[in-house]
């Protein structure tokens, strides 16, 4: 097992380094320059040139990459141009919202898809099968963005139920306060997160299942006289689950890529916002570290999952 | 066979599926008894329905798709009428199975030990510690070399015949009464089957357990078997001691079935071949001779309209009457 997670980890050192070079050449594709604008609408050429100069715009892009990873590794990310304060700490006060929202999302998907998997493919065929199903079918076809639109209209709005933009009220006092209006805050986009996120894990517990259980292995266990609740328990759900298990690290893949639609549409000060914002204004430095921490947490998602994976399936542990 | 006591009696039993809303039989007006000791073979085609009567015996079906009638009486209970929780006390602990495939019979995901250990910790009162003894004991006995090793493997680590050794130990481990073995060595090459047949005969022994042993292999019948009951169609066709059947067979059926076994002394003879193939369920006549389409050189007169069994000596009977009349087309028999 540590062979496989090893050599996973392995891979991942060339894969993070085309990443991160393909990355910066992207930033540096994008039309546009920081200044022109962002200081003053009528800033002399001259002057914008200058600072272009004393920033090292103007040098080879090998130059310029060199330069940011040696900046990377002593942590610093170089400052962003719209905010003029350091990468690193833009980041890392964003990077904690998201993460919020990100587990809360994960726990609630979680909660609704286990249940939900289990429950219609146990009841294959019957009624709370069929509504599951439709559910899941629906769910499938409205585009993320809708049901974040439609979500925050209805509960937001009109009902006036959930707070529609901020990660905390800006009256609440220190201690529980803030966490309960922390919390408050992330509770409708996390609800609309893991009703789109269910889809996917429902659909293959559901298959998991029904495929589980007309399987020669629990045709064995009956034939064991295991009564059936036991089956269900021990092999049934348990094989079905594993599998499920793994889903953890690339669920926090579809996360991220979500939190860019629902930190947009909630105006969640989150790191998807941050990203939003900053391609608006061509802030390279902010892009290149978003788009390489994403990059990076996509891999270690995947990773995550396949030493998951490795855990619970003796099948895979051994190779 | 010295203990004759029968201890299972198929009375009269039926199996039908729900095929598109209607039910079709699989297994009709089945008879049978089965003793102590003895080693009762069951051979016919693919699709006779030769699983379907050990899946009935088990109660593996599901009651939502499959109508069953009849009697099935084992040491005194009739086992159809007895609901989940009835059947489990003796599923596993008075009858074991053998699955036909030993690649997908067991978990994958639990450790050899657990998957034999389960069907104790249902039947049984030991410890722990008697539990993992037992278990080790009945991988020595099923001829496992190394029984600690195996124990703690995965069924992906274990060979093929491994693995049917696995699955015998579960299924002799509360020392049942009647073992169903469902094809058992068909997915195993030549010299593995011959060990695992020897495995299940040791055990018998043992315990004084009836055997059911399900295979289309006339040899390994012919070299086990004490009684051969013969399907065609979900009908017992032919039932007798192995003797009777090799020596004296009687229906068209069996005696297809014989001429069409590859033998050691003609090998370069060409194989006979029953024409024809085993009627789908659907399809399947419910009056007249199942087995009259594929014979159709024999006169119809000589099949009876309802062919019922004949004994025609002291535990050997035969359905129908046309084994009277029937002679292969080569030695004799005309062609319709
Ligand atoms: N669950 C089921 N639903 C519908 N039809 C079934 C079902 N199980 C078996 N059958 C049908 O019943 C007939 C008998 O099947 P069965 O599996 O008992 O045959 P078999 O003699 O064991 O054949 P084989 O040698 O291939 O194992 C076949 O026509 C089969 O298609
Ligand atoms: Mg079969």
């Amino acid at each position: 097992m540590w062979k496989t997670i090893l050599r996973r980890i392995l891979i991942m050192i060339p894969e993070i380094i085309i990443l991160s070079i393909l990355v910066f050449l992207l930033a540096k594709a994008m039309p546009g320059d920081p200044f022109t604008g962002s200081i003053n609408p009528k800033a002399d050429p001259a002057q914008i040139h200058h600072l272009m100069k004393i920033n090292g715009l103007y040098d080879p892009w090998y130059q310029q990459y060199w330069n940011w990873v040696v900046h990377l590794f002593h942590g610093n990310l170089g400052n962003s141009y719209q905010y003029q304060e350091p990468v690193t700490r833009l980041i890392s006060g964003r990077a904690v919202n998201t993460l919020w929202l990100a587990l809360f999302t994960t726990v609630l998907t979680y909660c609704f898809a286990l249940p939900m998997g289990m429950y219609a493919a146990k009841h294959e065929g019957k009624l709370p099968d069929s509504i599951i199903r439709i559910y899941t079918y629906v769910t499938y076809c409205i585009p993320f963005f809708v049901i974040l639109v439609i979500g925050i209209w209805i509960f937001g709005y009109v009902l006036g139920w959930f707070p529609t933009t901020g990660s905390v009220s800006s009256t609440a006092n220190p201690g529980f306060p803030t966490i309960a209006s922390r919390l408050y805050h992330i509770l409708l986009p996390g609800i609309l997160g893991a009703l789109f996120g269910t889809v996917n894990i429902v659909q293959y517990l559901r298959s998991e299942v029904i495929d589980a259980k007309g399987s020669d292995y629990v045709r064995t266990a009956r034939s064991k006289g295991v009564p059936e609740k036991d089956i269900y328990r021990h092999h049934i759900f348990r094989n079905s689950l594993l599998p499920i298990a793994a889903f953890a690290g690339y669920s926090i893949t579809g996360l991220l890529n979500g939190s860019l639609f629902t930190e947009t549409v909630f105006s969640y000060p989150g790191m998807g916002l941050l990203f939003i914002n900053s391609i608006s204004y061509r802030d390279y430095t902010v892009i290149t570290a978003l788009v390489l921490i994403y990059g990076i947490l996509n891999l270690l998602g995947t990773l995550l999952s396949d030493i998951i994976l490795s855990i619970v399936d003796p099948r895979i542990r051994i190779q | 066979m010295e203990s004759t006591s029968e201890f299972l009696n198929i009375k009269d039993v039926n199996t039908s599926f729900k095929i598109k809303g209607k039910y079709y039989d699989a297994i009709s007006h089945i008879n049978l008894e089965v003793h102590h000791d003895e080693i009762l073979a069951i051979v016919g085609e693919s699709g006779c329905g030769k699983s379907t009567l050990a899946t009935t015996i088990m109660g593996l079906h599901d009651p939502a798709e499959t109508k069953i009638t009849g009697e099935i009486d084992f040491e005194g209970t009739n086992l159809l009428s007895l609901d989940e929780k009835g059947y489990n006390q003796f599923r596993g602990a008075k009858i074991g199975m053998i699955f036909q495939d030993p690649l997908s019979a067991l978990n994958p995901l639990k450790r050899i030990e657990d998957q034999i250990q389960e069907v104790m910790d249902y039947h049984t009162n030991l410890t722990a510690e008697q539990k993992h003894d037992r278990v080790l004991e009945l991988l020595k006995d099923v001829g496992i070399v190394n029984p600690k090793r195996t124990a703690h493997q995965f069924p992906h680590e274990l060979s093929g015949g491994m693995r049917q050794r696995v699955i015998i130990a579960i299924a002799i481990a509360c020392k049942p009464d009647l073992i169903i073995a469902d094809e058992p060595t068909t997915a195993l090459d030549v010299t593995i089957q011959a060990q695992i047949l020897d495995v299940l005969r040791d055990i018998q022994k043992e315990n004084h357990a009836g055997i059911i042993l399900i295979t289309h292999d006339l040899g390994v019948v012919a070299e086990t078997a004490d009684r051969v009951a013969v399907m065609y169609a979900g009908q017992i066709v032919e039932l007798g001691s192995a003797e009777q059947i090799f020596n004296t067979p009687k229906h068209p059926y069996t005696r297809s079935l014989l001429r069409s076994m590859p033998q050691r002394d003609n090998e370069n003879d060409d194989l006979y071949v029953i024409k024809g193939n085993v009627p789908s369920l659907q399809k399947m006549p419910h009056t007249g001779d199942r087995f009259a389409p594929r014979i159709p050189w024999v006169k119809s007169s000589s099949h009876e309209t309802n062919p019922i069994m004949h004994e025609i000596e002291s535990g050997h009977s035969v359905r129908c009457t046309c084994y009277k009349d029937f002679e292969f087309p080569d030695q004799g028999g005309q062609r319709a």
